[in-house]
């Protein structure tokens, strides 16, 4: 048992110990095989910043992943609060058929999604970047799952404190359901930060380049410095790989609570 | 008017106005970003042509690509990776979850982080990884020649099969361990007394993984198979990365594929359209026979 976790673990560790090591190393190196950690850190970050517009990339990341997180977890946590607390046989019928739409692939709506964007204006735009992927079944669903074990006692006392509906959800239902946020926040984030068919489409010119963009770019333009690259890849992993490490206890909470 | 009309409304009724509101801009998002495009899609898939000049061509679209050979290839890739990938994955995350739960396990934390680490890193980080390590001049390479195993380097991706398994033994990389986490939380419901029980009856570990685990784990399963054969059938980002779905189009995807008809070179937007559409039909007849075959059992 112990030889069969430690094999499973070797080998899900093994790319990513790789890489790390690889951004410290100069190409020929790597070729040579090396297993240890460099001295070329530095020289590969200033190649790569030479080669590459990795601050805007990194910026153009950070700013579309962190506005469309924000909207989209308020826009789901509400919906998910509103299709259960108030629950009725019209909304639940109505969820039923948003959660359909998760199985429509986005191969079959990016043409007409694409033909939508560029007719709005919203090419190489974050709102343009983030209008697919705000509002989604599966995070709706996250919230309204959670919300089944949320004591509605809770929200009876505060209405006879005298609190309106959207006070009730915004000071007594989001700070106790902080381990839900913070799995949603994790999952939404990290598909965010990620996300490469979409922006590949409609982010065309070069300064609304994204980080999966442009490490994808790094390999296509046959950069044959594996240095390089793979430092760019590293740096493209760490926020969503920090964020992580960061939330993971809620999140496996945050998890546990949709699958029940 | 309206104002005291709202008033009028009994409490039940205000609440249930209110709730409507808070559910509104999501659901009118959802419609709006893929029940309307997917519609529009299916409209464009009727239509052909090429770039702006469109017309109506009925089913003309379906009967061409019933006949293309390079995307019955595609398919037939997307397929290959469907029926190897998700099976092996979810056996192998069964079992990982199985020896995890076990509480007398030592560095269960770092097992558990460690093989859950790879769903962390995006999808494209991964797939350039991978094609750096499966370069000719890679790390896979040279190991294989440093342990004796190859004499020369070996072209994992001049080869259409040794390619497809690359794609293959990157996806098993990357979500072995994120189905393994929803297994383990669903074990953490399982009575400990079920096992005891098993035991003192003499079952074996093995009859015990199949008489307990598998029937309590049942409908988790099938929510993962539901979203592996989802996501495998929507593969694109490794396909465009990691083998860029050749040599050729030996190892492309059928997104990768739409995408190329779609957005580079001349636009077939109609001819994509219907491509699209074929896809949506696979994963919804596929969800379909996985909720049948698990409601049975």
């Amino acid at each position: 048992m112990y030889v069969f976790l430690s094999i499973a673990a070797a080998l899900s560790l093994f790319p990513l110990v790789w890489t790390l090591i690889s951004a410290t190393n100069s190409n020929a190196d790597i070729l040579r095989g090396t297993m240890l950690p460099g001295t070329h850190l530095v020289q590969n970050f200033i190649r790569l910043t030479e080669l590459t517009d990795i601050g805007r990339a990194f910026w153009n990341s950070t700013r579309n992943a962190v506005v469309a997180t924000f909207i989209s977890i308020v826009i789901c946590s509400l919906a998910g609060y509103g299709f259960e607390i108030y629950h009725s046989k019209a909304k639940d019928r109505l969820m039923s058929i948003l959660l359909l739409s998760m199985m429509i692939p986005f191969a079959a709506v990016m043409i007409p999604l694409f033909q939508l964007t560029a007719n709005m204006n919203l090419l190489n735009t974050t709102i343009g970047f983030m209008l697919p992927t705000l509002s989604t079944a599966f995070l709706i669903m996250l919230f309204r799952q959670n919300t089944r074990s949320f004591p509605l006692e809770m929200i009876e006392a505060a209405r006879i404190d005298g609190l309106n509906e959207l006070s009730i959800f915004l000071r007594i239902y989001v700070p106790t359901m902080k381990s839900t946020y913070a799995a949603a926040i994790t999952i939404t984030f990290m598909a965010t930060w990620n996300v490469f068919l979409w922006p590949r489409i409609i982010m065309i010119s070069p300064d609304s380049i994204t980080m999966p963009l442009l490490i994808s770019n790094l390999m296509a333009g046959y950069v044959a410095d594996f240095g390089v690259i793979m430092l760019a890849v590293t740096i493209a992993t760490l926020p969503p790989i920090l964020l992580f490490f960061f939330l993971q206890r809620y999140f496996a909470e945050g998890m546990t609570g949709t699958i029940k | 008017m309206g104002h005291r009309k709202f008033f009028k409304l009994g409490l039940t009724q205000k609440q249930s106005l209110i709730g409507w509101a808070f559910l509104s801009v999501a659901a009118a998002l959802i419609i709006w970003m893929n029940f309307y495009p997917m519609a529009r899609g299916f409209w464009f898939s009727l239509q052909s042509g090429v770039g702006a000049q469109m017309q109506f061509a009925g089913l003309f679209n379906y009967s061409r690509l019933m006949e293309d050979p390079q995307f019955r290839q595609t398919i037939g890739n997307t397929f290959l990776y469907l029926v190897i990938q998700v099976p092996v994955m979810i056996i192998l995350a069964l079992i990982l979850a199985t020896m995890l739960n076990d509480k007398s396990l030592k560095f269960r934390g770092f097992f558990r982080t460690a093989i859950f680490l790879p769903c962390a890193v995006g999808l494209v980080a991964y797939s350039l990884v991978f094609r750096q390590m499966f370069a000719v001049s890679g790390i896979v390479n040279t190991i294989a020649m440093g342990i004796g195993i190859m004499e020369t380097p070996f072209n994992w991706f001049g080869n259409a099969w040794s390619a497809r398994l690359i794609i293959i033994l990157g996806l098993l990389w990357r979500w072995t361990g994120f189905n393994m986490i929803f297994y383990l939380a669903g074990l953490q419901n399982v009575d400990r007394a079920l096992y005891e029980a098993a035991r003192i009856d003499g079952a074996n570990a093995f009859q015990q993984f199949w008489k307990i685990t598998i029937p309590v784990l049942k409908p988790i399963i099938l929510l993962t198979a539901i979203m592996s054969t989802n996501g495998t059938l929507q593969l694109f980002d490794e396909s465009f990365n990691l083998t860029g779905g050749g040599p050729g189009i030996t190892s492309r995807s059928m997104s990768h594929h739409i995408f190329t008809a779609a957005f580079q070179g001349i636009p077939q937007i109609g001819y994509a359209s219907a491509m699209s559409f074929v896809i949506l039909i696979f994963v919804a007849t596929l969800a379909f026979i996985q909720i049948k075959i698990g409601d049975k059992r």
